[in-house]
């Protein structure tokens, strides 16, 4: 799974990605209005989220925690910090001011390992504020053309973390890479459920191409990537449009963009000619929060073990590839508590690793069926008792009935396992009643082999083990 | 008059303000906020290389809240209030020519 | 009227001896007669403050406690909100703005008992030092109609003076509940900041504003800042301490205190001001404190670095008004332009200037040579203050360059008028309290306000220094 290098008419991509995430608090970061997304519009509101006049914040230490939990799993220095203001009017912004942070945030000077061997710098992990949301009347909801906007302010105040990278990012893959393990140690900390669909975790992209050796080139910000897929094509798109310009002759703007799904392009936002003064200055209404050692050591403590730990046990424990995709898809679910539990029950851990990749993608990601029973049944595959086909389906009865026997399902099923000489009986009929396709399988036609086994499978209606019907073959022929 | 401020500069603070300059606005307020600053180049003669920004009176640190929700404010008290309320919602104009 | 009205009034009320109801009809016979003059007020409660009476009655006659503000009427300026009682700022932009919810200093007054009789006239935003910059017309001085009750809390000194309340609150970001105490020779106390919860009180620059009383003598002052003050945990630079009682400093006189003369103070003050200060020295030199000459370089600095940082916050602090949300909105065709209508027709001329002048000190390419800059002088001038504050309890200074002054005489010329924070501006940068009391009158007999400085949470003595000035001020009629 390693990341696809990126390279286009000898130019390389330079990406830096800033993700914003709401973190899974009760409240919002300076009120004690509920953080709740889904509700009735403007019901999730007070003086503070509305910005009325005498207003005041307080912040919320859950938020905090959640904050230096991000910092600390992404090897971040957690410092005493500021709160600041960044002045703009826009209509979704209460106060005309978004409460963020600027030049003390509270995680600096972290790095994200990646699962291909690469890493990528972390600049720095912030808490802000969230805005309001604007819905578009009329121009078929878009802002463009639209008779005017409606504002819902329950999303306004809902704490962030934005986690800004170093421009450390060289291809599309990598950054689906990064975007996709970010958002596995959000989860696994706790801090968000990070669903990119639903916005919960969001993610612009600032990219800019180069030949390799020269400096910087004029980065284009992209926002709106919906997904980790997106976020790939996005970042694709943008840079084989900026080489194109270069090698026309042309110069990038800096500017914003907005990548549109639907015609895969990224389209200008707007321009930063008229550079944004945001006016930043320390916030007179907070005062600065100084998490010292007992606090973050307390924080660091409660961490649980993050993915590519998780990734790195269950590979051990399995024989699986640390990369592949039983191991990524596992852990990524969550699951992988689960496939440790099946191996301390007794099953076997690379049968346990298909099982549960396969069988419970549809479940969600906590399998109701006891470990045990699980580990019995794969005892009961790797004993013979039953073929992978035959474990698959009991597997498939057992999860529609968690509390069954998987030895009275199988009898239930038929699935007796047939006794070895029945079974050398069968093969030898088969040998009997095909010379030709024995002959040919004996002259190393694999496809032979096929025609045979069906003899035996046909005598037995199913119940044979294929992977044992073909070693008996293989046994058979001369050599 | 002082020629500390332009009225460039001064057209940019009130388009950042969200305030409305006529011609003669502008020419006032260049004026006025130029005779301000010629006041205030007092502290220019000050070294304050080594002097920390004082921006809070009190050191207090680690003023924080439990995350527990409290009650809201009834919407259709602060819609009464709102200059143009649609649908439990709050009505603007076109947004145009800004983005957040 | 100097003596005190609050502790008398809350006595007979909470003895049954006398009636808020009662009490209440002698100060809006008061008002009914002299308002139309003065225009001390935005708004009279008069059913809302029977109604509130009547309760306080019932509590009594019921054996209940109202408390220590049992049936004292009390105006509150218009920049704290008051649930569903319009909040204006005296700025066209919030007129007939009803919050939600009360501030602190309100529920606080509620549970001591006390009445509210109306919200006070103030500067727009409390940006001013004269009540003329009220989008509801000036308030005139209760002493002198002719002139300016000060301000911007210009409406609640008045009120006290004019008799309309027993005891008023007012907020002071540079000055403004001193200086107008000054002017309307009435008591005006500055607390420490985080002494007095912000929560509720519109923000003008939220690292400067304090709320505080204004009343008719030392010891009322000292009671009503009393009942207002301590830890809130809805303001966030709240001090997390009780506030002690001031009750042993009315008594304790200044035998041993050493007070503070300043003698680089900057110039400026008018002779008949200065005399009265020199006068208060030797008031509580005779009275056994002794007098130490202390420097304050940084003095002369305050002036520009109120006027960097206050506009600074006040630009953030105003963007709010924006008629989205509340307030008045002027209909344009986009956002944008209706954002700059509103704002443009809804503020008056000193709130857009001080806006432009904070955005600019904060925009980019000028912020360290002004904000930045502004924060260090601030620095300086604590520092300063720190080390006078080794050698003396207290320091003394005028509150005002001046006597209240004719309607208009500064109207023309902004620095002027800033001028008039001059003494003022020092304690909100620092953050320390300074309260001002009458002492004595200067020209044309109008009333002189010195200005008591003190350290942080240095409230005890600043009032024990205050009470032996008033003591002073009255053995001298």
């Amino acid at each position: 799974m390693s990341a696809a290098p990126w390279m286009h008419e000898g130019f390389e991509m330079v990406v830096g990605l800033e993700v914003h995430v709401e973190l899974a608090t009760a409240t919002k970061l300076f009120s004690g209005s509920p953080n709740r997304f889904g509700d009735e519009p403007n019901t999730n509101i007070d003086p503070v989220t509305l910005g009325l006049p005498g207003a005041l914040p307080v912040l919320n230490r859950q938020a905090v925690e959640l904050a230096m939990r991000i910092g600390l799993a992404l090897g971040c220095t957690v410092q005493e910090c500021v709160f600041a203001r960044k002045n703009y009017f826009y209509p979704d912004m209460p106060k005309a001011y978004q409460i963020s942070q600027y030049d003390r945030p509270l995680n600096v000077d972290g790095r994200l390992d990646l699962p291909d061997g690469s890493s990528v710098g972390v600049e720095r992990a912030h808490l802000e504020e969230d805005t309001g949301k604007s819905t578009h009347i009329g121009g078929s909801g878009r802002i463009h053309g639209s008779e005017g906007s409606l504002i819902d302010f329950n999303r306004a105040g809902v704490p962030l973390v934005e986690i800004v990278s170093r421009p450390d990012i060289s291809s599309p893959d990598q950054a689906r890479l990064y975007a996709a393990e970010l958002r596995a140690i959000l989860v696994a900390v706790g801090a968000s459920d990070a669903r990119m669909e639903e916005g919960s975790m969001r993610v612009d992209a600032n990219v800019s191409v180069r030949r390799p050796g020269e400096p910087l080139g004029t980065r284009c910000e992209i926002k709106n990537v919906n997904s980790v897929r997106s976020l790939g094509r996005a970042i694709d798109y943008e840079a084989r449009r900026q080489v194109a310009l270069i090698t026309a002759g042309e110069s990038i703007r800096q500017e914003t963009r907005h990548w549109d799904e639907a015609d895969g392009r990224t389209h200008t936002l707007r321009t930063k000619e008229d550079a944004d003064d945001y006016r930043y200055f320390p916030e007179p209404d907070l005062v600065p929060v100084c998490p010292d050692a007992a606090w973050i050591d307390a924080v660091r403590a409660s961490l649980p073990p993050l993915p590519a730990q998780r990734r790195q046990q269950l590979a051990e424990a399995t024989g699986q590839a640390i990369d592949g995709e039983a191991v990524m898809t596992i852990v990524e679910r969550g699951q992988d508590a689960y496939v440790h539990a099946v191996i301390a029950a007794g099953g076997a851990g690379e049968r346990a690793v298909i099982h549960v990749k396969e069988a419970f993608a549809e479940a969600g990601i906590d399998p109701a069926l006891p470990a045990a029973t699980l580990a019995s049944l794969i005892a009961m595959e790797t004993g013979g008792q039953l073929t992978a086909t035959q474990a698959k389906t009991v597997l498939a009865d057992l999860i529609a009935q968690p509390n069954g026997d998987p030895v009275a399902i199988a009898a239930e099923r038929g699935f007796e396992a047939m006794a070895s000489d029945e079974l050398e009986a069968m093969v030898d009929a088969a040998i009997a009643a095909d010379p030709d396709a024995w002959e040919k399988f004996c002259a190393g036609e694999g496809k032979a082999m096929g025609a045979l086994v069906g003899h035996v499978m046909k005598a037995s209606r199913g119940q044979a083990d294929g992977k044992v019907v073909t070693a008996l073959l293989q046994a058979r022929r001369p050599t | 008059m002082s020629d500390r401020i332009t009225s460039e500069v001064v057209a940019k603070v009130a388009r950042l303000s969200r305030l409305d300059l006529d011609d003669a606005e502008l020419a006032a307020a260049t004026a006025q906020l130029g005779d301000m600053l010629d006041h205030f180049a007092d502290i220019d003669a000050l070294d304050l290389s080594s002097v920390e920004p004082m921006t809070q009176p009190f050191a207090l640190v680690n003023v924080m809240r439990d995350d527990v929700e409290q009650p809201t404010l009834d919407r259709d008290e602060v819609l009464l209030a709102a200059p143009d309320p649609v649908d439990g919602r709050f009505g603007v104009p076109p947004i145009l020519g800004i983005e957040p | 009227m100097t003596a005190g009205q609050i502790r008398p009034i809350a006595n007979s009320v909470r003895s049954g001896a006398a009636r808020a109801v009662d009490v209440l009809n002698g100060y809006l016979a008061r008002i009914d007669a002299r308002e139309a003059e003065i225009n001390a007020f935005n708004l009279v409660l008069h059913d809302e403050a029977r109604e509130r009476a009547e309760v306080i009655d019932a509590e009594v006659a019921a054996g209940r406690d109202p408390g220590v503000l049992a049936g004292v009427p009390i105006a509150l300026k218009d920049n704290m909100c008051t649930r569903g009682v319009p909040t204006t700022c005296s700025s066209k932009i919030l007129q007939d703005w009803r919050p939600p919810y009360d501030a602190t200093v309100v529920q606080r007054l509620a549970a001591a008992g006390a009445v509210i009789v109306g919200k006070t006239n103030l500067d727009e935003f409390a940006m001013g030092s004269s009540t003329e910059n009220s989008a509801f017309g000036p308030t005139r001085n209760p002493l002198d109609v002719t002139r300016v009750p000060g301000g911007s809390s210009g409406g609640s000194a008045a009120a006290v003076a004019a008799g309309f309340a027993a005891g008023s609150l007012g907020s002071d970001t540079g000055g403004s509940i001193r200086q107008p105490a000054a002017l309307c020779g009435v008591v005006g106390v500055k607390p420490t900041y985080g002494t007095v919860s912000r929560l509720g009180l519109v923000a003008f620059a939220s690292s400067l504003d304090q709320i505080g009383p204004f009343t008719t003598d030392v010891a009322d002052a000292a009671l009503l800042l009393e009942a207002i003050a301590g830890h809130d945990p809805g303001d966030s630079t709240s001090i997390p301490k009780p506030f002690p009682s001031l009750e042993p400093s009315l008594t304790r006189g200044v035998e041993g205190l050493r007070i503070g003369r300043i003698t680089d103070l900057p110039g400026g003050a008018d002779a008949d001001v200065q005399a009265r200060v020199d006068a208060a020295f030797d008031a509580l030199a005779a009275a056994g404190a002794t007098i130490v000459d202390v420097t304050i370089p940084a003095f002369t600095y305050g002036l520009t670095a109120y006027y960097l940082i206050a506009p600074a916050e006040a630009s953030s602090n105003l963007a709010r008004y924006d008629g989205v949300r509340y307030g008045m909105r002027v209909a344009a065709a986009d956002t944008n332009a209706m954002y700059s209508a509103t704002r443009s027709a809804g503020f008056g001329p000193e709130v857009r200037r001080r806006i432009m002048l904070g955005t600019y000190a904060l925009s980019a390419g000028y912020y360290d040579a002004y904000y930045g800059k502004a924060l260090k002088v601030r620095r300086l001038m604590a520092h300063d203050f720190d080390a006078a504050y080794a050698d003396v309890d207290v320091v003394l200074t005028p509150a005002s360059p001046s006597v209240a002054f004719p309607f208009g005489s500064k109207t023309s010329d902004p620095l002027a008028m800033y001028l008039c924070d001059t003494y003022t501006i020092p304690s909100n940068l620092t953050g320390h309290p300074a309260m001002s009391v009458p002492f004595g009158t200067g020209a044309d007999g109008l009333p002189v306000g010195v200005q008591v400085l003190a350290p942080a949470l240095g409230e005890a003595t600043m009032f024990a220094v205050a009470a032996e000035l008033e003591r002073a001020a009255g053995a001298a009629q």
